[in-house]
């Protein structure tokens, strides 16, 4: 195999293995926050109990969080050194202000809260939380600007051979990033909540600690109710930036072929890139895609011809991915809402229940699936419009590359392997009560 | 150009604060099987640095996104040259880093003994390595006009780089054992106290070597001899080491423990001013080096950036030696919170 090919296995394989971990460090801390303020508020034990319960299996996630990001970091330098050396004025300087301004934060505080819980004050501990919560939060939100750039790159010139940034406000205030952060940090406490729900059904099902896992249930359906709506609607607006910016990732995430007006969407695709066309359409419903992107029946949407073969991306991953995504979207969305009119009475509900424990990965895979969109839509190129992914990857030996590519495939089983068998272990053997 | 100069300083500032804040909970993974005889000195030995590794790990983090912006050429071709080191530092702090958190999640003793190892290989290898790989770079490093790292991982293996992972893990030690004394009590304590006496006079026979062979094997001197006011760095840098061995002969653990951290600051200042204005000086042609004016980003980002470690560097030092004031009393058997 060539070196990028091999470069771009490892990028995917870690970043992806890192965002196994990322969203319930994101949006765990924000509801083991929010449980530990209603402690403090109300001085209800039980709020004691599930802060302490839900903690002890997001601190096993977040190591695991942290470890791998590490590797990111480097990466760059590492594995794109033309890439980096290229856009480094611009892009670099994002990074660089993830580190210092909020890893910082979430990594100082945690060990604080870890270790802090007899030498603060309650409410001093609670706000140690929200710290935490913020700083991986903003972590995100910077790493996601980053990303936002290589998507849609604003605020820059091409000078001296590279890109040099020349609008700082520009780049941190691009629409693309602001719906991408929305986007992202919603679907992270759509997970969370799943994570929660499914796991307190686990125990509902069994009838243990039913007042600890109906008060659990009920906080996470709240945060899963809400933001699956919001992923939603926010998913749709990303799709109409999409539209402006990528048209070729739009077309392969559709399999649209033909530039034209009342642009079509199918129910089901099989696309045929060899002929430029689909081998089986199924379900056609005409003008919607104009709808969906211009909110215009009419409006003429681009396909895949208008562009050059070696600009268009991957079609069948692209369409594939998005339509799991946007599917398990709605499927959240039936789901939170049947489980908020069952909400009184869950104990009798017990094929609820137990397709919500079973829901628990669901979250995960929509979450995988709209970074492949995102990544592999985005191909050719690495920042879109203005530099390949072909000639980014560093010169170093194609073994060197092919032996860490191993080295990380087995170091990363076990370490998720070991991660994934504590927090079930943890989650299966449920909170130690003092109260009952 | 002012503006590459001040950033070149800020970049030897960042890569020391990182040295001194992790170098000692590197120094307490690589005495751990050492000082570690019972489960419940293990146990005091991660937790006195539990609230805190995490913390300082990012500054590693700061030191590498920093190069990344300021310097992107550097971030570019340092990180490619050294690919396999790299990786190697990586993957030590990786298997470390969770080891802490899973160590006590099973009672057998297989599981432990994994992540034990874990632990002591996690942070010897990283100690070692950042002083082969700042040897090599004090040495120049054989790169060509195009960037392109013309040798492999045994390269870097020559006797004045492994003289600087030595000397590098010999500080880390050092700094190591002087923050168990301050955390622990008992035995454990006078083990640590009788380690660190014993390991300073050979880490200031390793210093003492690394400065002559410095002198012969490297243009670090150059700097020194063209403005002399600059040998006072190496003399306090010196002062401290020696002042290490006063403290520990006093069993104050934080003097101990400040002077050893002044010495890491100071032995990597040491470095950083004979470099100027080189970030990664080539051993085949100094032409072909990276330096503070080839290599740097525009006037645009190193400003932003300089606005960005202006705020934020100073708060966040503030919160640190916050937390750090919180945690210094000796960890007691309920305080375990691994
Ligand atoms: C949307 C969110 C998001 C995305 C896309 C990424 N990360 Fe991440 N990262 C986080 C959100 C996050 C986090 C939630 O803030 C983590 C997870 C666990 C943690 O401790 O913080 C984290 C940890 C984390 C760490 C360890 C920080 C520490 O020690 O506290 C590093 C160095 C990175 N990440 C770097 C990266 C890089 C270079 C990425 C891009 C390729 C990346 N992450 C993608
Ligand atoms: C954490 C969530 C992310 C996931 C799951 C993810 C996934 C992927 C995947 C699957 C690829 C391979 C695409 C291909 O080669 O066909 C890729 C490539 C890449 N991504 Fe991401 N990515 C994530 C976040 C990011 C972020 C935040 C950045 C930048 C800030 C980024 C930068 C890159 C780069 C530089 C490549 C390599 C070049 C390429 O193949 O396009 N990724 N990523
Ligand atoms: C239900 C309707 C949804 C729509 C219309 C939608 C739309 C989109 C679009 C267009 C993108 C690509 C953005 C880009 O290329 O920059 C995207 C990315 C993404 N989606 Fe969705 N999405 C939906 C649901 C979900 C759900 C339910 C989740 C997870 C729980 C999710 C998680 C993600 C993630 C993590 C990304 C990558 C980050 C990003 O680019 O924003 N999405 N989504």
């Amino acid at each position: 195999m060539d070196l990028v090919t091999l470069s771009r296995m490892q990028f995917a394989a870690t970043t992806m293995f890192h965002f196994l971990f990322v969203p319930l460090t994101l949006g765990l801390t924000i509801i083991i926050a929010y449980m530990e303020t209603r402690y403090v508020k109300t001085g209800d034990e039980t709020y004691l109990e599930m802060t302490k319960f839900w903690a002890k299996l997001f601190l096993i996630n977040f190591a695991v969080g942290v470890v791998t990001g590490i590797t990111l970091e480097f990466q760059f330098g590492t594995n794109w050194s033309r890439y980096s050396a290229y856009v480094g004025d611009v892009f670099g300087s994002l990074l660089a202000i993830e580190a210092t301004a909020t890893f910082f934060l979430e990594s100082t505080f945690i060990g604080v809260w870890i270790f802090g819980w007899k030498k603060l004050s309650k409410k001093a501990h609670a706000g140690v939380m929200w710290l935490v919560a913020i700083g991986s939060n903003l972590s995100a939100v910077w790493i996601l600007i980053a990303n936002a750039w290589m998507q849609s790159p604003v605020g820059f010139t091409i000078r001296n051979g590279r890109a040099e940034m020349v609008d700082f406000g520009a780049v941190i205030s691009q629409p693309f990033a602001i719906y991408k952060i929305l986007h992202t940090l919603s679907s992270a406490l759509v997970l969370s909540s799943f994570f929660i729900m499914g796991i307190s059904a686990y125990h509902l099902l069994k009838n243990r600690h039913t007042e600890f896992f109906t008060k659990s249930f009920r906080t996470g359906l709240g945060f899963g109710l809400i933001f699956s709506l919001v992923v939603f609607i926010l998913g749709d607006m990303n799709g109409v930036l999409v539209a402006e910016k990528q048209p070729t990732k739009l077309a392969a995430m559709e399999s649209l072929w033909e530039t034209t007006d009342m642009a079509p969407s199918y129910l089901f695709t099989w696309p045929d890139p060899e002929n430029e066309r689909n081998a089986i359409e199924i379900g056609k419903i005409p003008g919607l895609l104009s709808f969906l992107v211009k909110h215009d029946f009419n409006a003429v949407v681009q396909g895949l011809k208008d562009f050059p073969k070696d600009e268009r991306p991957p079609v069948l991953i692209t369409s594939y991915a998005f339509r799991g995504m946007v599917g398990l979207g709605v499927i959240f969305i039936l789901l939170t809402v049947f489980g908020w009119f069952k909400r009184k009475d869950l104990l009798e509900n017990t094929l609820y229940l137990k397709i919500m424990l079973f829901a628990i990965p669901l979250p995960y895979l929509a979450i995988q699936c709209g970074w492949i969109v995102t990544e592999i839509g985005r191909q050719p190129w690495i920042v879109y419009g203005v530099l390949k992914t072909a000639d980014s990857a560093s010169p170093v030996a194609v073994s060197q590359v092919a032996v860490s590519l191993v080295a990380f495939i087995l170091v990363y089983s076990v370490l998720g392997a070991a991660g994934f068998y504590l927090m079930f272990q943890k989650a299966k053997k449920g909170p130690d009560l003092v109260s009952e | 150009m002012a503006l590459q100069s001040i950033w070149f300083f800020l970049w030897g500032l960042l890569w020391a604060l990182y040295f001194m804040t992790d170098g000692f909970d590197l120094g307490i993974g690589a005495l751990y099987p050492i000082l570690g005889k019972t489960d419940q000195d293990k146990n005091t030995m991660i937790n006195a640095m539990g609230p805190l590794w995490d913390g300082n790990e990012v500054w590693l983090l700061t030191a590498g996104g920093v190069t990344f912006a300021a310097f992107p050429l550097v971030y570019a071709v340092m990180f490619s040259s050294l690919y396999t080191a790299l990786m190697l530092i990586l993957f030590a702090l990786i298997i470390r880093g969770v080891s802490f958190e899973f160590r006590n999640k099973v009672n057998h003793p297989v599981w432990v003994k994994v992540w034990d190892t874990c632990i002591f290989i996690g942070s010897i290898a990283p100690a070692i390595l950042f002083g082969v790989a700042f040897a090599n770079i004090f040495k120049g490093i054989p790169i060509d006009d195009q960037g392109l790292y013309q040798g492999n991982l045994f390269t870097l293996l020559n006797p004045y780089g492994l003289l600087g992972g030595v000397l590098f893990l010999l500080l880390f030690v050092q700094h190591g054992a002087n923050w168990i004394i301050i955390r622990s009590e008992g035995d454990l304590h006078d083990r640590a106290l009788n380690m660190a006496k014993n390991i300073w006079p050979v880490l200031t026979v390793a210093a003492v070597v690394f400065l002559v062979a410095s002198w012969f094997v490297t243009p670090l001197y150059q700097n020194y001899l063209t403005r002399p006011i600059l040998f006072v760095v190496i003399l306090v840098t010196v002062a401290a080491l020696m002042s290490v061995r006063l403290f520990l002969h006093q069993e104050n653990g934080f003097k101990a423990w400040f002077a050893s951290a002044l010495t890491i600051i100071g032995a990597t200042f040491f470095g950083v001013i004979g470099l100027y204005p080189n970030l990664f000086p080539s051993s085949i042609d100094p032409s072909y080096s990276l330096s503070a004016h080839n290599a740097s980003s525009s006037p645009l980002t190193l400003k932003i950036m300089l606005v960005v470690v202006i705020l934020f560097v100073p708060l966040v030092l503030a919160y640190q030696i916050w937390t750090y004031h919180l945690f210094k009393d000796k960890v007691q058997q309920e305080d375990f919170m691994y």
